[in-house]
C-alpha cells in the first residue's frame, strides 16, 4: 500500500483527507503512482502534470524520505521505503505568491 | 417573487450574493474553491441551477466546475462515480483539458503568436478568462482563454474542442499579449442568429463569425490605437470589453484600451462615443436590461493608474448610447478611493428598475437598484474582485 499525501487544494479538489493509501503495481514509480492517483481521482490529470506532455507542472514538487525527487527520472524506482507504505510520497506545492 | 442571485468571482474563491426582488438584504454565500482564483461563473440562461466556474491556479492550472443546483454543490464534469472509467479503462476527468486543435481538417495549424519582443511564441494554454453558456442548451458551452483561443463543449463541460478556424485566421501571427496575458475574455451570443458569435481578445481585437465558429474576421475598423505603429491597423487593438442588449444585436458597445466606441452594423464599422467622459480609459462596459441606448462605463485615471480620478468612484451613464455621459456619485465613494474595476466586473439584472452591479479590486461589489441613481455596497472586503454576473430568477 502506498501513501500520498496531497497538498491542500488538491485534498479538497479530490474531496479526501488525510492521506491517500493506494495498491500501485511494482516497480512503484513516480509514473506509477501518479497515473494511480489519477484514476482514482480523474479530476486531478493535469493538476499536477501537464494533460499532454505529462511533465510535473513547474510549481508542484515531489518529496520523499526526506529528499527532493522532483527531478529524479518519472521511471525510477521510488524508495522502498514509499514502495512498502512505511513513508509517504509528497505532492508539493511549491512556496510561492500571495 | 423574483430573487437575484449574483455570482463572484475573486482572485482567492468564489462568493454568491442572493437577495429577494427587493435588492436591499443580501446573503453571502463562501468562499466557494478558497483560494483559488475565480476567473468567471456564468448560469445558463435556460436552466439557471446550472452554473459553470472557472477555478485556476499557477500552482494547479484549471479546474472547470459545475453546480447543478444553483451554487449549493459543484462537481468537475466527467468526474463523477459513475463516470470515473471510460469503458477501455482509462480515467477520464478530461473536463479540465484544453488542447489547441493543430489537425489540418478543422484549422489551420497555427502554433505561434506575436511576442513582446517581437518575437513568434507558441500558443500556451493558461486559463480560461469567461465561461458563456449557450442561449438554448444548458449542455453546450463556450470557453475563452489564454492564450487567445475559443473553446467549445456540448457535454456541460465534461470535454473541450477548440474552435480553431479563430486562431488559425490570417491574422493570428500578429496577435500579442497585453499586460494582462492575451486573453480571450468576452464572448456575445447573438440571440436573432445562433450561427453569428462575436469575440474580444487583448491585444488582438474583435472578431465575429457568421457561420457558427468555422470561419473568422476581424472586425476592427474604425478603431484607433497611438499605440500602435498603424494606429488603424486590421489586428493589434487592446479591446477591454464589448456589450450588446439582446433586443438590438447589430449594436455593440466596447470599451478600449483608450475610447469607448459603437458599431450599429455587428462590428463592421465602429465610431467613437467617448464625448464627455473625464477619461475614456476603462474597462467594463455594460448595457441597461431594459433600455437598450443606456449603458455604463468606468472610467479609470490611465493606462498607468489603474484607479479611478481623483480618488473618486464613479459609474457614467449615456442614455443616448454614448457621447452624453453622467457621473453616477450617489453611495459611491468620493474621496480616498484607489480601485479598479475589472472587464468582467459589471452586470445587471432584469428587474424593474434595472439593477446594475460591479465589484472592485477592493474586494467591494456595489449595487444599484435604480438602474444607477444610487449604489451601495452589499459586500465588502472581499478578496480582489475579477467577475460579477447576476442571475435574475423567476
Amino acid at each position: 500500500m502506498i501513501r500520498v499525501i496531497l497538498p491542500p487544494h488538491l485534498r479538497t479538489l479530490a474531496r479526501v483527507d488525510g492521506e491517500v493509501e493506494m495498491d500501485v503495481q511494482t516497480p512503484v514509480t513516480q509514473r506509477a503512482v501518479l497515473d494511480a492517483l489519477e484514476a482514482r481521482f480523474p479530476m486531478l490529470r493535469g493538476t499536477i502534470r501537464d494533460h499532454m506532455t505529462q511533465l510535473r507542472r513547474p510549481m508542484v514538487r515531489f518529496f520523499a524520505c526526506g529528499e527532493d525527487l522532483s527531478h529524479e527520472p518519472v521511471d525510477a524506482p521510488l524508495p522502498e521505503a514509499i514502495a512498502k507504505g512505511a513513508e509517504p510520497f509528497l505532492i508539493i506545492g511549491a512556496i510561492a505568491g500571495g | 417573487m423574483s430573487k437575484i442571485r449574483v455570482l463572484v468571482g475573486t482572485r482567492k474563491g468564489a462568493f454568491i450574493l442572493s437577495s429577494d426582488g427587493a435588492r436591499k438584504r443580501w446573503k453571502v454565500s463562501g468562499p466557494h474553491f478558497a483560494g483559488w482564483e475565480i476567473y468567471h461563473m456564468k448560469g445558463s440562461p435556460v436552466d439557471p441551477d446550472r452554473i459553470y466556474a472557472s477555478q485556476t491556479s499557477g500552482w494547479f492550472g484549471q479546474i472547470i466546475q459545475r453546480s447543478d443546483d444553483g451554487g449549493k454543490s459543484w462537481n468537475t464534469p466527467g468526474s463523477s462515480p459513475e463516470e470515473l472509467k471510460s469503458p477501455d479503462g482509462m480515467p477520464k476527468g478530461e473536463s479540465n483539458k484544453f488542447v489547441y486543435d493543430t489537425s489540418p481538417e478543422t484549422g489551420k495549424p497555427l502554433t505561434t503568436h506575436q511576442w513582446y519582443d517581437g518575437t513568434q511564441h507558441p500558443w500556451e494554454f493558461k486559463r480560461v478568462w469567461h465561461l458563456e453558456p449557450s442561449l438554448d442548451d444548458p449542455d453546450h458551452i463556450y470557453a475563452g482563454v489564454e492564450d487567445a483561443a475559443l473553446f467549445e463543449s456540448n457535454d456541460g463541460g465534461k470535454t473541450w474542442n477548440e474552435l480553431a478556424g479563430l486562431r488559425g485566421s490570417d491574422t493570428g501571427p500578429k496577435w500579442q499579449p497585453g499586460a494582462g496575458g492575451m486573453c480571450l475574455h468576452t464572448i456575445l451570443l447573438d440571440p436573432s442568429d445562433p450561427k453569428r458569435i462575436s469575440i474580444a481578445i487583448s491585444a488582438a481585437g474583435t472578431f465575429r463569425t457568421d457561420d457558427g465558429g468555422r470561419r473568422w474576421k476581424p472586425i476592427n475598423h474604425g478603431l484607433h490605437s497611438q499605440f500602435l505603429p498603424d494606429p488603424a491597423a486590421e489586428v493589434g487593438h487592446c479591446v477591454h470589453r464589448i456589450a450588446m442588449h439582446p433586443s438590438q444585436p447589430n449594436t455593440l458597445f466596447m470599451q478600449k484600451h483608450w475610447d469607448v466606441m459603437r458599431s450599429d452594423n455587428a462590428g463592421d464599422s465602429w465610431h467613437e462615443v467617448s464625448g464627455n467622459l473625464p477619461t475614456d480609459f476603462g474597462f467594463p462596459i455594460d448595457v441597461h436590461a431594459h433600455e437598450p441606448e443606456t449603458i455604463y462605463v468606468v472610467p479609470i485615471k490611465s493606462d498607468s493608474e489603474h484607479y479611478p480620478l481623483k480618488g473618486r468612484l464613479r459609474v457614467y451613464r449615456s442614455r443616448t448610447g454614448g457621447n452624453e455621459w453622467e457621473a453616477l456619485t450617489k453611495g459611491l465613494p468620493q474621496r480616498n478611493y484607489y480601485v479598479n474595476v475589472l472587464r468582467d466586473a459589471m452586470s445587471v439584472d432584469s428587474l424593474e428598475p434595472c439593477g446594475v452591479y460591479f465589484g472592485t479590486t477592493g474586494g467591494q461589489v456595489y449595487a444599484s437598484a435604480d438602474s444607477g441613481d444610487s449604489w451601495k455596497p452589499i459586500v465588502r472586503d472581499l478578496p480582489a474582485v475579477l467577475s460579477v454576473e447576476v442571475q435574475t430568477l423567476k
